[in-house]
């Protein structure tokens, strides 16, 4: 997926634009310190997120390192059955979904686990590097010889060693390979130590990983598995096939005559949404990471993942990339102008009295000091935040739909939330069960107010608990009504009334000691709410921590380069920076190169363009760019052999650009494949109908 | 029963040996060690071996020139990726190593021939030498000398060497158009279900009595014969179920003289064998465990293609859809489906008579870029930049096969598109993203 590319182009856009930040901002020294500062950050976010999907990646991995020591095993005893059985090639379909980008890491913590407990022997190919089976032999060999080669250096084995060198710079077989294996488990017998004995089978394995199976030639897939079923009895060799689509793809690719060589077992990987969710729970949802992303930012980030790529990684990617851009935000604490201009500091300087008003925006260190403060504050909020947010389980909504909803408006006055509280209020048994659950996430949390609400909480649980044992269940005298009406089939006007009448009741019945319980367990919890689910924007310098500007991400992540081009084409001036090409009226100035005269003359044409009305065209306001004088007989000929060369040139440039293509339908015409419409709408412009 | 074997110049017990291991093919046997005569005598030039699968052709081979002991060289075509392995092999197998390090870095014919007989001058052939190309059909797809070249080896290299084909497919599609020397053919025709039967009984469990093995090969020939003749998966089949066969005799139900009772006990099972593990919808290694845990009902075993479900981003939804749609619609219906004025048009008004056919038989039709996106851009609802990640998109979709390039790669101005999925596969994708793909298909206007 070539959205890693625009993610690199991001990067250098980004760079230089916290540069420019940084000018606007202290001196050297300060900027080498945010550097540092944000590498830090980048790095233990990285850490963690590798960790973190390590730990996904667990279980499916455990089960496929299971897989390889089985089949090595099964293969080592020889009873009648596994004389009988025909040998297969045992084989672990890989399911991973189709989030290629991901899958590179997942393959590499493979690799390496198997390198570590099961054998040494492993290859992992690429589809694009094996194009025939020629160079897939050659890669398999080379992974597999060339990686244990260098390990052990044993004097005695050098001329073996050299040996196959010489074999392997000849041609590549899998003969060669048996060869090598047998000389390396021979060795091992003799030399190796125990410890690695014990660790790893007598026969280790020959593992190939075939990373992306749908790219590969079925042709050579194929010939390579039939050459492996030849050698299958001297060398344990077996297969891991990646793949991103589904496991019928193997019967797609290969046939019977070949699949039936095949031992296939399905692994089958964690959804790339589910994926993205633990992540997001685990990195975005905490109070860990001073850095934040807003409501917008965030919902343009899992747009992107949701409509284009899916991939976790340049999502995690993408979360780095905005870090580092507002990185220069969140160092400027020492920065006290800009701290000075921030709307959310303003604001709360309007709410201080005039005394402090003044102390703020004239004496450093007392802003240094609130700054301080409020900074702890923020951290403070954070602190309370995530623990609240984790109450969803109340209403079993998703935690990160609710974090979306209360990065951008107060939480509280949704509809959404009104009727969850409703619903609590209507609630009996299951709230104790939910408050269970609160109780539950609250424990680990250590911030000082937590612990009160969780004290309160357990506070409540036991009213409830006593009140279970003294009295039975008092909610029949409402249940009842409602039975009675489902008994007998009244009319429908009958049917309001007594629903009117329960109304009434309920309104004037006195509460019973559970509802009041109920009622004082769902202020605690609407008073939490209300504390500590206000939006980040309402908290001062939140700007330090939360990273706003979604437009940009937009624009440095969905890289549009058609939109591009044709900014080009149409106004030069907005890359080249040049005085003489700035324009007003979004007219092309004569002095501008070449292509875009020629793009902005062939805007005029309809479908097909005369070649040489367009070459007349450009003659002419080639000429006046040249400064020739306009009366004079060549102005404007066409017979100035530079300038055709010139507007050829320009022409095919365009046919390169895919504006223009040659047709058959008319001599000396060419086609146009763009229109007006395009040029119109360049923000949003759609693809109009070949029609 | 077992048929002898005659030649003179061979020693009478290992005939007898060879004949003992090559049963249902003593005839065929036969004929070849006429053909190769006396040891010490030429050979014809070549001789061309074909039949099905597992017919036995390597195995007779291996095993006439094994027990006798003749010097051979065996090559397996399809482990051949350049012809410098092959000329390699058979070099080695000959001359020894110090012969095969002699060929020069990217050998040609010539220097094969050239080598081979500088050795053999060193070392004449006392009795006639054997090269067995298995796999010959693969030797067509290599130069166009190399097979004829091969067919006349005799001549070339000047020795008693007789090259040996084993193929699938029949001499006349090897004939190039050039001509070449015609090799003796010789076919090897399938097995019978009495030779499989005979074959197959031969390997029984040793815990068992010949004859009750038998009588399960009898019951597995039943079901099976009528869809593999493959000797290879019949006996990995007897292999896996045998087990379950043995069950209620380990069980103490039955004796093993009851065949009915074991029939009715094993003949389910093989029915669905013949479903799952011959067709490699479960491994073997799982069929196994199945066996072992099936008391415990742990429910059916989901095959290989049962799992279809793909996931996708949105965007390549549409995509796919959008090709799809590009793929099984002629061109000049796309202002019908996604013109919103369109007037009415009738199908049969625009039909010609090259479309009344289903273009669902006829299958997907390649595309231009320009048209999938334009259908894109009318199915997907809401309005998309054209980015980079749309057409990345794109490529990635014909990595996953879900879309072939037809135009070269190379070609970067119009690629052409064809797209790959079948009929119920996009059926489901549209149906995630509420799009009801039959109403834009021209075949079920």
């Amino acid at each position: 997926m070539e959205v890693i590319f625009c993610i690199f182009q991001g990067c250098f856009v980004f760079k230089p634009s916290t540069k420019k930040k940084k000018h606007l901002g202290l001196g050297a020294q300060n900027s080498g310190k945010r550097y540092k500062l944000c590498q830090d950050l980048w790095d233990q976010i990285k850490t963690d997120t590798e960790s973190l999907q390590d730990e996904l990646n667990r279980s499916i991995l455990d089960s496929l390192l299971d897989f390889t020591r089985k089949c090595s095993s099964t293969r080592q005893h020889g009873d009648w059955a596994s004389q009988m059985r025909a040998s297969e090639i045992p084989t672990a379909a890989l399911v991973l979904g189709v989030n290629v980008p991901d899958h590179d890491m997942t393959f590499q913590s493979l690799s390496e686990l198997l390198q570590q407990l099961v054998t040494p022997h492993v290859a992992s190919l690429q589809a694009k590097e094996c194009g025939a089976l020629k160079h897939l032999m050659k890669r398999v060999l080379e992974r597999l010889m060339g990686t244990t080669c260098t390990v052990d250096d044993d004097e005695e084995e050098e001329p073996e060693q050299t040996s196959t060198e010489t074999h392997k710079s000849m041609h590549c077989s899998l003969g060669i390979l048996c060869d090598w294996y047998k000389s390396k488990t021979r060795v091992g017998h003799e030399s190796q130590s125990v410890v690695l004995q014990s660790k790893m089978l007598q026969q280790p394995p020959v593992v190939v990983i075939f990373k992306d199976l749908e790219a590969f030639n079925h042709r050579v897939l194929q010939d390579f598995i039939l050459i492996c079923s030849r050698y299958i009895e001297r060398l344990p060799l077996m297969f891991i096939f990646g793949i991103a689509t589904s496991p019928s793809t193997i019967q797609n690719m290969l046939p019977h005559s070949v699949s039936s060589l095949l031992c296939i077992e399905l692994f089958q990987s964690l959804s790339c949404t589910q994926h993205l969710a633990t992540v997001i729970d685990k990195l975005v949802l905490t109070s860990h990471f001073p850095f934040k992303l807003n409501g917008k930012v965030m919902q343009v980030l899992i747009s992107i993942f949701l409509y284009h790529d899916f991939s976790v990684r340049n999502f995690i990617k993408l979360a780095l990339l905005e870090h580092f851009h507002s990185q220069p935000l969140s160092l400027s604490q020492r920065d006290l102008e800009r701290i000075r201009q921030l709307p959310s500091f303003r604001r709360y300087t309007e709410k201080q009295d005039a005394q402090e008003k003044v102390n703020l925006m004239t004496d450093d260190t007392h802003l240094k000091v609130e700054c301080r403060k409020l900074i702890k504050d923020l951290r403070k909020y954070h602190k309370n935040y995530y623990p609240v947010l984790s109450l969803h389980t109340l209403t079993s909504s998703l935690p990160r739909e609710l974090h979306l909803i209360c990065l951008e408006k107060t939480v509280w006055e949704t509809e959404e939330y009104q009727s969850a509280m409703k619903l609590l209020r209507m609630l009996a048994k299951e709230l104790i069960a939910s408050i269970q659950r609160c109780c539950g996430t609250l424990k680990p949390v250590k911030s000082k107010k937590m612990m009160n609400a969780l004290i309160q909480m357990e506070e409540i649980l036991t009213k409830i608990k006593q009140l279970d044992e003294n009295a039975p269940p008092v909610d029949n005298s409402i249940t009842s009504p409602v039975k009675s009406l489902s008994q007998k089939k009244t009319d429908l006007f009958q049917l309001q009334k007594t629903l009117l009448e329960m109304n009434e009741t309920r309104r004037t019945k006195k509460l019973s000691p559970f509802e009041t319980v109920r009622n004082e367990a769902l202020e605690l919890i609407d008073g939490l709410v209300k504390s500590h689910l206000s939006p980040p924007e309402a908290q001062t310098l939140y700007e330090v921590c939360y990273y706003t500007s979604s437009a940009t991400v937009r624009r440095h992540l969905n890289a549009t380069p058609r939109t591009s081009i044709q900014a080009a084409l149409s106004n030069p001036y907005h890359y080249l920076q040049n005085e003489s090409l700035k324009t007003e009226d979004g007219s092309v100035s004569n002095a501008a190169p070449d292509i875009c005269i020629a793009y902005k003359l062939h805007l005029e044409c309809g479908r097909l363009i005369n070649l040489y009305d367009w070459l007349e065209a450009y003659a002419t306001v080639a000429s006046a760019a040249d400064g020739n004088d306009p009366d004079s007989d060549t102005f404007g000929k066409v017979d100035d052999l530079f300038s055709s060369a010139r507007f050829i040139q320009a022409v095919s440039e365009l046919e390169f650009l895919g504006f223009i293509k040659s047709t058959k339908q008319k001599t000396d015409h060419v086609a146009r494949l763009t229109w007006e419409a395009v040029e119109r709408e360049k923000r949003t412009h759609t693809w109009l109908l070949p029609l | 029963m077992i048929a002898r074997l005659q030649q003179t110049g061979y020693e009478e017990d290992r005939l007898q040996r060879v004949a003992k291991l090559l049963p249902c093919r003593e005839l065929q046997a036969g004929t070849l060690l006429s053909i190769m005569g006396q040891p010490q005598q030429y050979s014809y030039p070549s001789v061309f071996i074909y039949g099905h699968r597992a017919s036995g052709k390597s195995h007779v081979m291996h095993i006439l020139l094994k027990e006798l002991e003749l010097p051979h060289a065996t090559v397996s075509c399809v482990e051949c990726v350049s012809v410098a392995l092959l000329f390699e092999q058979v070099l080695l197998s000959f001359f020894g190593c110090d012969a095969a390090s002699l060929l020069p870095r990217s050998p040609s014919l010539s220097d094969f021939v050239r080598i081979y007989r500088q050795q053999c001058l060193e070392m004449p052939a006392k009795q006639t030498r054997y090269v067995v190309m298995e796999k010959a059909e693969l030797l067509r797809d290599m130069d166009a000398n190399l097979l004829p070249a091969i067919l006349r080896l005799q001549e070339l290299v000047e020795d008693n060497v007789t090259v040996i084909f084993l193929s699938e497919i029949v001499w006349d599609k090897f004939r190039p158009n050039t001509g070449c020397f015609e090799p003796l053919l010789l076919h090897f025709p399938d097995y019978s279900k009495g030779e499989l039967q005979q074959i197959l009984s031969q390997d029984k469990h040793p815990s068992y009595s010949a004859e009750f093995y038998s009588s399960y090969i009898n019951i597995l020939l039943g079901v099976f014969y009528s869809v593999c003749r493959d000797l290879r998966e019949l006996r990995h089949l007897a292999a896996l179920n045998f087990s379950k066969f043995c069950e209620p005799l380990a069980e103490g139900k039955v004796k093993e003289s009851d065949t009915h009772k074991l029939w009715r006990n094993i003949e389910p099972h093989l029915k669905k064998a013949m479903q799952t593990v011959y067709l490699r919808e479960v491994s073997s290694l799982q069929w196994e465990q199945m066996q072992q845990v099936e008391e415990k009902e742990t429910g059916p075993l989901r095959g290989l293609s049962a799992h279809t479900h793909v996931e996708l981003p949105y965007y390549s939804k549409f995509l796919l859809i959008a090709a799809y749609l590009a793929s099984y619609n002629p061109a000049r219906t796309d202002k019908r489906f996604f013109l919103k004025h369109h007037g009415k048009i009738k199908k049969t008004n625009f039909l010609k008579k090259n479309e009344k056919t289903s273009n669902h038989l006829l299958g997907p039709k390649p595309f231009p870029l320009d048209r999938l996106l334009a259908i894109f851009y009318s199915v997907v609802d809401s309005r998309v930049a054209p980015t980079a990640s749309i057409f990345s998109q794109i490529s990635s979709l014909v990595t996953l096969q879900l879309l072939t390039q037809v135009s070269h790669d190379d070609q970067l101005d119009a690629p052409k598109y064809k797209c790959a999925v079948s009929m119920d596969f996009i059926c489901a994708i549209s149906r995630t993203v509420n799009f009801d793909i039959v109403k834009y298909l021209y075949d079920f206007l």
